[in-house]
């Protein structure tokens, strides 16, 4: 991508966001139903609810409404919770590490599993390492995280209770973070006990988040392998006398990873909107299970800010994607 | 002498379709072999089997694959990884699409020399530089930091040979290297070739279609058909006189510079049943050749 | 498996789902919603203490499992199948007139699906059911709110490649309409396409529904379907854990079934219709 390119797609993120808080907008407002109803706690008396409407300014027309939650939001006041009564931003920003704790964890995961498993149904062509990848391959891409997370609580909490399945640290440990970013501040403060712990609390979550995109991973990689296998200039270094793990790790991987790297962008916003249900489940305090939690208590400011935030990191996902192709492959951006 | 190649009634089937039959081959060191034949008549075929590239679903078969006096039957795929590239090499068909599009020129002339002569990697490049050189490529070191797709066909196929010769092997299979090319940069490509092959005595199985060429690069030619070889002689004398029928109505199907206003000649039909009928004939696999 | 035993499996194994559900008060041995305080957390009939009577065991309040899910699946069907198709109805029209018409509509539908897509769909789901309060209804507009847009770029996609064949130039040539094209050009390739995104459209309608029993936002409580009951056997996992894995178990099956069937008619089609065969 040049640099004109990046920029044009820099630019075309201001009106999807303007799109997206719309949306939001019109979603919570216009939809039928009445924002305070949403809000209010049973058995509130008609004043109360008069109240509350005028406190958050719903009684004034929906365009002024708009204007002013717009121009808020631009200086990056997202309101205050109605639930926690906190500032909405600095709940978000307090819990956004812990989610990208995780969602790094997925991914990383994911994709060093993906490209294993890619590889090695290639490497072991029409043995049994590619029956076994196929099977992985078609149970992981119909099976939804939120199933996995279940199954993980279900088998591994449960049944055969190996690993914690709630939570992300155990209160009872001494650690007292100065950042939100738990494991980075462990790695770099050599709290090594407790990077094993948050780790710990992570796998499970991480790997239900990872394996939908793991499974299809392996078989965008196998695909994508087996046919750079086929290329003429796999023939020439076959004849230059290089191994077949040579081959597949130094020459035909690299231009395999193209249509990786796509998929791995496209389903990494499913990962982080998988956050949602698999922070719930695994009590995991980020900003996916606060999202629950604030649907659950009708916490309107919350909420917004909260899909906002998403939809933030979804574009950004899909910016850092376009920018790695570039990286990846010379062809593209040359004349 | 001992010739560097010798192969003797190999055979090789995809799905129980024979595509190569009692194929017979000699090449004598520092030699031009030419093997000529229409599309589908298997020499491709033959070059691949040769380095043992040959389909995962082809069933080989011979009595005798010999480089050097070594078998090649049964080599080990270590065995096989050391001598290629090394001792044999490919000059591939199409210059566009052998080269890996990701990678940069240097690593890809270089690999050769540090696996094979163990070269480290200023001495690596030192030699690359000197191998394009030889190839009459100018710049040659922003040439190492360019990639494939930044350089013209004439020009890769250039740096594809450089790579062929690189480690100075004996053999060298070069499959059709002028086809993909315009007829311009074929011709200086053929004469670059002839010019290496020359200084370094190696010999080379030239794979094509094109009789021109052969008469004018070949020292002995085999001429192929339905995946077996219906004659072998010298150069001089199968153009002098050809002894198979084949032969003779390839010749006929040929343009002739030196005999302008002769008309072209298809390949007659009557020939064709003649060959089926010749094809019929021959042995299948020896029993007791060995598996490859 | 080849494409057509998968197709077979997974079709087979949706009619046998469908015919449970409109059957279900036939089949089931119990009333789903009838409670015996005195029976509660009974374990399947193959563990220790169970019984005959109640062939997957009961819940907290002693209702029949086997019966709940028998009309679990009543929800699940209908709501797969209501959902599946709106959303596929909705998408394939945008994905069809962005498609064929281009130029400013398609821009337009474009740029929607472009905004579409930078949501998370289980965010928004949530939200939506949540504003829209609960109710099997819910969960199906949730679902043709957020999925429409499957099928319109899968279809669009589709229909540009269409639209460069010969046959398609050609009918242009001829003077054929629009409408006529699209009916005798594109709308028979773009056939099994649409199948096969409706089946795992179904799939995914089924698990949609889960999440939202799981946020509390599906159904009433009087109502059985296998979203309210992972969540209800959630609570007590510890104690019997059957409650969570049956209903996991049935949708799991379900999902791969429409799984089967889609990429079955995909792949029984796709030769015919597109790449040839490798």
């Amino acid at each position: 991508m040049s640099p004109a390119d990046l920029l044009r797609r820099l630019l075309w993120v201001i009106p999807t966001l303007f799109g997206v808080a719309v949306i939001v907008f019109v979603l919570l407002r216009v939809v039928p139903g009445d924002p305070v109803a949403m809000m209010i706690p049973p058995g509130a008396s008609m004043a109360d609810v008069d109240n509350l409407r005028a406190l958050y300014g719903l009684d004034r027309p929906i365009v002024v409404q708009f204007g002013a939650w717009l121009a808020d939001v631009a200086r990056g006041n997202f309101g205050t919770s109605i639930s926690l009564r906190q500032n909405v931003m600095k709940l978000v920003l307090g819990r956004l590490p812990a989610t990208l704790e995780l969602c790094l964890c997925a991914i990383v995961l994911a994709v060093t599993l993906g490209l294993l498993l890619g590889v090695a149904a290639v490497h072991w062509r029409r043995r049994w390492p590619e029956t076994v990848v196929d099977g992985f391959a078609g149970l992981g891409i119909a099976i939804p995280d939120f199933l996995w997370g279940l199954l993980f609580i279900l088998v591994l909490g449960v049944l055969w209770p190996v690993l914690p399945v709630s939570g992300r640290i155990d209160p009872r440990i001494a650690f007292e973070p100065a950042t939100q970013f738990y494991a980075v501040e462990a790695l770099f403060t050599g709290r090594f006990d407790v990077l094993g712990e948050l780790l710990a609390h992570m796998l499970l979550p991480a790997a239900a988040l990872a394996l939908p995109l793991a499974a299809s991973l392996a078989r965008v990689v196998k695909a994508s392998l087996a046919e750079a296998m086929n290329q003429d200039y796999v023939m020439l270094v076959r004849a230059k006398g290089y191994s077949r793990a040579r081959i597949i790790w130094r020459v035909a991987l690299r231009n395999a990873l193209i249509p990786a790297v796509t998929l791995t962008g496209v389903q990494f916003t499913f990962l982080v909107g998988g956050t949602v249900l698999i922070e719930t489940i695994f009590s995991y305090p980020g900003i996916g299970n606060l999202a629950i939690a604030a649907v659950m208590q009708r916490d309107l400011p919350l909420i917004q800010g909260l899909v906002l935030t998403f939809a933030v990191l979804f574009i950004a996902i899909n910016l850092a994607v376009d920018a790695t192709y570039a990286l990846l492959d010379p062809r593209v951006g040359a004349p | 002498m001992s010739p560097v190649l010798a192969i003797r009634d190999l055979h090789l089937e995809i799905d129980a379709q024979p595509i190569l039959r009692s194929v017979a081959l000699s090449i004598a060191a520092g030699e031009i072999c030419g093997l000529v034949g229409e599309s589908g008549a298997g020499k491709t075929m033959v070059g691949r089997v040769l380095l043992g590239l040959q389909p995962e679903n082809a069933r080989v078969s011979a009595a005798e694959v010999r480089f050097e006096g070594r078998d090649l039957r049964g080599l080990s795929a270590r065995a096989r990884e050391q001598m290629l590239g090394r001792d044999i090499a490919l000059i591939p068909q199409n210059p566009m699409t052998a080269l890996n599009p990701v990678a940069r020129i240097e690593p890809q002339m270089t690999d050769v020399l540090r696996m094979h002569l163990g070269l480290g990697r200023a001495a690596a490049r030192e030699r690359a530089i000197g191998l394009l050189e030889d190839v009459r490529i100018r710049e040659p070191g922003r040439v190492l930091r360019q990639f494939p797709h930044e350089l013209s066909g004439g020009m890769r196929q250039r740096i594809l040979i450089a790579i062929a010769f690189a480690c100075r092997p004996r053999l060298i299979v070069a499959d059709e290297p002028t086809t993909a090319l315009d007829v311009t940069v074929q011709k200086q490509i053929l004469r670059l070739l002839k010019e290496l092959q020359t200084a370094y005595a190696t010999a080379i199985l030239f794979i094509t279609h094109d009789l021109g060429v052969v008469a004018k690069l070949c020292d002995t030619v085999s001429v192929m058909q339905g995946g077996r070889i219906v004659e072998a002689a010298s150069a001089a004398m199968l153009f002098a006189s050809p002894a198979h029928a084949y032969t003779r109505a390839l010749l006929a199907s040929t343009p002739r510079h030196d005999r302008p206003g002769d008309s072209l000649k298809p390949i007659p039909t009557a020939l064709t049943a003649q060959l089926r009928s010749e094809a019929a004939a021959l042995p299948g696999p020896v029993p007791g050749a060995r598996a490859w | 498996m080849n494409a057509r035993n998968r197709a077979r499996f997974g079709g087979a194994f949706l009619l046998l789902l469908a015919v449970l559900a409109i059957a279900a008060p036939l089949i089931a041995p119990h009333d789903p919603l009838e409670q015996d305080l005195l029976s509660t957390f009974r374990p399947p009939v193959w563990m220790e203490h169970g019984s005959a009577m109640f062939l997957l065991g009961t819940d907290s309040l002693g209702r029949d499992v086997l019966s709940r899910l028998i009309f679990g699946a009543r929800a699940a069907i209908t709501v797969a199948v209501v959902a599946a198709v709106l959303a596929g109805l909705l998408g394939t029209a945008l994905g069809l007139l962005a498609g064929f018409f281009g130029g400013r509509i398609d821009t337009a539908i474009s740029r929607l699906v472009e905004i579409w897509m930078a949501f998370p769909p289980v965010l928004l789901s949530i939200v939506l059911a949540a504003v829209l309060g609960a109710g099997l209804h819910t969960v199906v507009i949730a679902i043709v709110v957020i999925d429409w847009t499957r099928f319109c770029r899968v279809i669009r996609a589709e229909v540009l490649v269409q639209k460069s064949r010969d046959y398609v130039a050609s009918a242009l040539t001829i003077g054929l309409g629009p409408v006529a094209i699209l009916r005798s050009e594109i709308a028979p390739n773009v056939a099994p396409l649409f199948v096969t995104l409706l089946s795992l459209e179904m799939g995914i309608a089924i698990v949609v529904e889960a999440v939202l029993s799981f946020a509390g936002l599906s159904v009433a409580n009087d109502t059985a379907t296998w979203g309210s009951m992972i969540q209800e056997g959630r609570q007590f996992v510890r104690q019997a854990w059957w409650l969570m894995a049956l209903p996991m178990a049935c949708i799991i099956v379900s999902v791969l079934a429409t799984q089967a069937l889609g990429d079955g008619v995909r792949e029984l089609a796709d030769p015919l219709m597109r790449r040839s065969k490798r």
